[in-house]
């Protein structure tokens, strides 16, 4: 034995070279981890930054100020300005106006151009302007015949201009605008007729159509999402912690027991997409409620989101020790009474984090929503009551910016970008709160 | 009588019981009743609401399928015009008789009139068209004599609904007041109808199971009717074309699916594997109190925002070094390679969570025996713990590819629309999910072979990722006794 | 009480092998051991006693520097191996602890083969040049641990499927296949049933032929059955240290009659 072990009178201080290869083999394997850590970071900072970079560009909006002469004899030709016939009034009567303003504005200012007539000015104005300014009008009857300063939105061409997206060299196959335009702003530009400024028409507008992306808005697909928040909230807490209790507290240890976990364990990890053939199959084709109606998507949600309530309840469950059940019964309680007045406050903290960490994994599902009905669907009326939030057809957010992204369209695209951002933000409050809760009135035992 | 009546009718009922068995149970005097009051009141609350509500719910959902069927089966053979379906008659039934409701509630028709009319000689169409009810065309008799006959039964039906649940409210009210005395034991009656209530929440687990199943084994019947299996199953081509002559062969699907489920497992698990070991082994508390959820947050990113992120930034990125102005290897943005990266990306979390959880799990004494014998702690990790973990891990692994597989979003955007058998990564390729989308969201008609190959694709979606969880489940638990 | 057999003690002046030095350990605040001097020899049992919390696991921990996976211990004073401080900067604790072997409270195998578990150590030091070497090596532990008989059949088969007594001979085994010089040992047999215990010490004094062995144990009677040298721990304080026979018939300190009596521990 003595042999094998006397490596030498130094033994212990002397660095043996095997000992310092095995060391430099420690070092690189720390190294690999903590570069994959490093990774993984690198990644969430590319994405977020991405987002951000790529989205925050939607939340300002071109707009062009000009005065406008409301023309009574366009708008008014009786001169009763009576409400029914100003209505009649489309808005091919006021594309005129705006149009004649902007190219007045453009000539009082000096500004040098090949176009001669007001009509040229189509390219810069947003096909919405005139809607816009039409209602106004209906709102403010007295404005008629006089002059009044206008934020005109911008047409989707000239908002790219100024956000870099379009170039003159972008738009020499375009029908939409030219290079003569493209100067005009640039004048307009300097004197600050032409300006960018935030856009609260994204956050709470709805959606547009295809060919105004500089209208399009999120905020009615928001309250979509809200209606269906709300369906999975009144739905799938209840059921859930029901469920969890049974579980957790009174079910026998028998085959319907067992059953019923592997079926719930085996939920939680089936694909969304499945559970939106199942809401299809199941609400759509059996059940006959409305395509793409927020109750139905609230519906879909639900039953994806009951597996994971039911796991992290059943979990907030077990973690109230079993001396506070034992001590309840103790005083002559039955075990529903132990239950419901002592465990189930106890775990109440864990539950509500549980549920909005599960609702807010639910805001952010598309596939499913994608397969009731919420796709190629513009969301373009606020809903008209209650009711009619739930039952009629609407997007979602998530379902909004599939959409807008599929649309091909720089615009879009920023405003798919701009949509993901406000989506995150939700999803960041929820995780916040969901957080604060949990250290706030998490107990340790 | 509507529903909404009836339902607040039997809430109005169950409140009256409430009280009314309280209120017998305090003023009867004498011994002190084995429960508090207020379970007295629940308890005919319940057999008020119970019975009723139930009988309501399964009203509900029979009777349209009765009725249906009865309407159906009176249909002449001649109803069903060339090109149509039965289907689509169906719901112009539906449509009509919808459409004289509104008619005689709106005061247009005397219900009389709605049930006597004839097609020949009234309009029924401008009729409808007042009600709000537009039509494509004329109504024919069949279809006329068929919405009749479908008013008239669903009124008999709503008839008998509002009697049988009324019914049972009341006599729910008669019997537990009755049962309102001392020595009832209330309590006890009212935690079996909450145990019960329980019970029930939980067998939604089950329901939803059923559900799926059904949804996807019916419709794939059906699918498997006008399709054959064995060119599913055995055709590797993919090329739906709704005027008919797809052809709908499953493999380039399968095959894109686990191509990118592939190179999404090659980033994530090397990745999540060695974040998660030196999280566990080597980083200090206070590295993990904010390394640890930082990678938590690329779990909470929605998938639509991967997606996009795939198309409009990875997919440009790797084009301008793959592409023509590159190596050449890519022709598009989206593509296999691209769909993968983005996928391993966001499977790096689950993975590492995953492993942290199992290397956590690892006993410590194991550590102390290795650390005991002269060990580095590269030497123990790589030696002793992540062999003993190894089942976990794998069960990790094969969970993240289950994930991978059923993923939607990212392919939808990332990888493009060509169903392609192509080895090359920078191809564009296309998923069984992405499929699933983009078959069941056209302006398809729900009997055809191209809508309901949807559901056959579910169907093996399904089948696979629940395989590949209890595989997973199945090994985890096998090895674990190794060291309990 | 004790009739313990004691064995024949051929205290012939051995040389030492650890030798300690006003040695401090703090756990955090704690001051958990208190200026302990002793001086360990060479192929002799000696045993750590003394009550619960007093600190003898603590100590033996510091021999080998298992102490130093715990990030809030810290240890001063002197501890040397054969003259040389094993705290020293230029000491790699790996290889300090090639040559102090660790035997656990708990049997804790490796989820391996029977000769994997074995093996491991040799392996990772790099002890065998070859197949031949380490099966070699591997057997020759195998019978140090007194369990070569029963496992040369199965040598492939896992190492968690033996019996608890089987599983400490094992790792005992696994101990000594790196060739320690000195073999730490914290409560080996407090998990074994008694028949596993008298097997485990009956291995322990055949050990004694070839290693300096450090046990610590609760049972005064074990101490007493198996040791030559006994140091008597209260409190963080090494209150006596001498043979074995003397400290358990004719203890010196009040505190070590208290123990040995049963008034306290």
């Amino acid at each position: 034995m003595t042999d094998a072990t006397s490596q030498g009178g130094s033994r212990l201080t002397a660095a043996d070279s095997r000992t310092k290869k095995r060391n430099a083999s420690e070092k690189r394997f720390r190294a690999y981890g903590l570069a994959a850590i490093g990774t993984g970071l690198f990644f969430l900072v590319v994405l977020l930054t991405s987002i951000i970079s790529n989205g925050s560009t939607a939340f300002m909006q071109t707009f062009i100020e000009v005065p406008v002469y409301l023309d009574p004899e366009a708008l008014d030709p009786n001169g009763n300005r009576d409400p029914a016939d100003i209505s009649k009034v489309s808005t091919f009567g006021y594309n005129p106006l705006i149009q004649n303003a902007v190219f007045e504005q453009v000539q009082d200012k000096g500004i040098a151009t090949d176009y001669e007539d007001a009509g040229d000015m189509r390219a810069l104005i947003s096909a919405s302007a005139a809607a816009q300014l039409r209602d106004r009008v209906i709102a403010n009857p007295d404005l008629i015949g006089e002059t009044v300063d206008f934020q005109i939105l911008a047409s989707s061409r000239v908002d790219g201009y100024l956000k870099g997206r379009v170039s003159r060299d972008s738009i020499t196959q375009d029908r939409n605008i030219d290079a003569g335009h493209l100067d005009l702003v640039d004048a307009l530009r300097e004197d600050g007729t032409v300006h960018k400024s935030f856009n609260f028409a994204f956050i709470t507008g709805a959606d547009a159509s295809e060919s105004r992306p500089e209208q399009a808005g999120l905020g009615v697909s928001m309250l979509g999402s809200l209606f269906m928040m709300l369906v999975v909230l009144f739905l799938a807490l209840p059921i859930g912690v029901a469920a969890s209790i049974y579980l957790e507290e009174f079910a026998p240890q028998n085959k319907f027991t067992d059953f019923i976990e592997v079926n719930i364990s085996n939920l939680a990890a089936v694909p969304s997409i499945v559970f939106g053939i199942l809401g299809l199959a199941a609400f759509i084709q059996f059940a006959h409620l409305p395509q793409s109606a927020p109750l139905v998507g609230g519906l879909t949600l639900t039953l994806m989101t009951l597996p994971t309530i039911v796991i992290s309840t059943r979990a907030s469950l077990k973690a109230v020790p079993p001396s506070i059940r034992d001590a309840a019964l103790g005083v002559g309680a039955s075990k529903m009474q132990s239950v419901f007045h002592h465990v189930l406050p106890l775990a109440m903290p864990g539950i509500l984090t549980g549920t909005i960490i599960g609702l807010a994994q639910a805001l952010g599902e598309t596939a499913p929503l994608l397969l009731i009905g919420m796709v190629g669907y513009i969301a373009t009326n606020y809903p008209e009551g209650v009711i009619s939030g739930f039952m009629s057809p609407n997007s979602a957010m998530p379902a909004q910016i599939y959409e807008w992204a599929k649309r091909a369209d720089p615009a879009y695209y920023e405003r798919a970008w701009g949509g993901i951002i406000i989506l995150l933000v939700f999803l960041l409050v929820m995780n916040v709160i969901a957080i604060i809760l949990r250290r706030k009135f998490e107990r340790r035992w | 009588m509507p529903v909404l009546w009836l339902f607040l009718i039997v809430l109005a009922l169950a409140a009256i019981g409430f009280i009314a068995g309280r209120m017998r149970v305090t003023s009867a005097g004498g011994e002190r009743p084995h429960s508090l009051p207020n379970y007295y009141g629940w308890n005919v609350a319940m057999k008020v609401m119970a019975p009723a509500f139930l009988a309501l719910v399964v009203w509900l959902l029979v009777q349209p399928m009765l009725v249906d069927r009865q309407v159906t089966a009176g249909l002449a053979e001649g109803a069903v015009p060339e090109g149509s379906t039965l289907g689509l008659v169906m719901s112009d039934v539906r449509r009509v008789a919808g459409g004289l409701d509104t008619a005689v509630s709106l005061g247009l028709i005397t219900a009389g009139d709605a049930d006597a009319m004839s097609a020949a000689d009234s309009d029924v169409r401008s009729l409808l068209g007042e009600a709000g009810v537009a039509l494509g065309s004329d109504v024919s008799p069949e279809v006329l004599e068929a919405a009749q006959r479908y008013r008239a039964m669903n009124a008999t039906g709503d008839f008998w609904r509002s009697a049988v649940v009324l019914l049972l409210a009341v006599g729910g009210l008669v019997w537990g007041v009755a049962q309102s005395h001392g020595t009832f034991r209330a309590r006890n009656s009212v935690e079996t109808g909450i145990r019960i209530i329980l019970l029930s929440a939980a067998s939604i687990a089950i329901l939803t199971t059923i559900g799926i199943v059904l949804s996807l084994v019916g419709n794939t019947w059906h699918f498997f009717q006008i399709y054959p299996a064995s060119k599913f199953f055995g055709s590797f081509t993919w090329s739906p074309s709704f005027g008919g002559g797809s052809e709908l062969g499953i493999w380039p699907l399968l095959w894109g699916t686990l191509y990118i489920s592939v190179i999404a497992l090659i980033v994530a698990v090397p990745i999540g594997l060695f974040a998660a070991v030196y999280l566990s082994e080597y980083a200090g508390p206070r590295m993990r109190a904010w390394a640890k959820p930082l990678l938590e947050v690329l779990a909470g990113i929605p998938t639509i925002v991967y997606g996009l992120f795939a198309l409009l930034t990875v997919g440009p990125l790797l084009l301008s070094v793959f592409g023509r102005d590159g190596l050449g290897w890519m022709q598009a943005g989206t593509a296999v390679m691209t769909a993968g990266l983005v996928m391993g990306i966001m499977l790096i979390p689950f993975v590492s969570s995953l492993s942290d959880d199992i290397i956590n799990s690892v006993p410590q004494s194991l550590r102390d025996g290795s650390y005991g014998l002269g060990a580095t702690q590269s030497e123990t990790i790589k030696q002793v713990i992540l062999p003993a973990a190894l089942p976990g891990i794998v069960g990790a692994v094969l969970l993240a590819a289950s994930r991978a597989i059923g993923e939607t979003m990212i392919v939808v955007f990332g990888a493009g629309a060509a169903a392609r058998l192509s080895l090359n990564p920078f191809d564009a390729m296309t998923t069984v999910t992405a499929k699933i989308v983009s078959q069941l969201t056209g302006d398809a008609d729900f009997a055809s072979p191209e809508a309901l190959v949807a559901f056959a694709l579910g169907m093996t979606l399904f089948i696979i990722t629940l395989g590949l969880n209890v595989f997973a489940l199945y090994i985890v638990r096998k090895y674990r006794e190794q060291y309990e | 009480m004790y009739d313990a057999p004691l064995r024949k003690t051929d205290v012939e002046a051995n040389e030492i092998k650890i030798s300690a030095k006003d040695v401090q350990v703090f756990y955090g605040d704690n001051h958990a051991i208190k200026d302990v001097s002793v001086e360990l020899q060479d192929k002799t049992v000696t045993a750590f006693i003394g009550p619960s919390g007093c600190g003898k696991s603590t100590f033996l921990r510091c021999l080998n520097r298992m102490n130093d996976t715990i990030d809030v211990c810290r240890v001063e004073g002197l501890i040397a191996l054969d003259g040389e401080d094993i705290y020293d900067k230029r000491v790699d604790p790996v290889q300090l602890r090639a040559k102090v072997g660790m035997v656990f409270q708990k049997p804790n195998p490796f989820p391996k083969s029977i000769y994997d578990n074995v093996a491991y150590g040799p392996r990772i030091h790099g002890l065998a040049k070859n197949k031949a070497e380490l099966d070699d090596i591997v057997e020759k532990a195998l019978r140090r641990g007194a369990i070569w008989n029963e496992v040369k059949d199965r040598l492939h088969a896992p190492g968690t499927g033996l019996s608890g007594g089987q599983q400490q001979r094992l790792c005992i085994a696994r101990a000594v296949a790196t060739e320690p010089e000195v073999l730490l040992m914290d409560e080996p047999c407090s998990a074994l049933d008694p028949i596993a215990t008298a097997q485990v010490e009956e291995l322990i004094d055949e050990l004694r032929t070839n290693y300096s062995v450090v046990i610590v144990t609760h049972s005064m009677q074990q101490a007493a059955r198996v040791s030559q040298k006994t140091a008597f721990f209260h409190l963080g304080n090494l209150v006596e240290y001498g043979e074995t026979s003397q400290i358990f018939t004719n203890p010196v300190d009040s505190r070590t009659e208290s123990y040995i009596t049963g008034r306290i521990g």
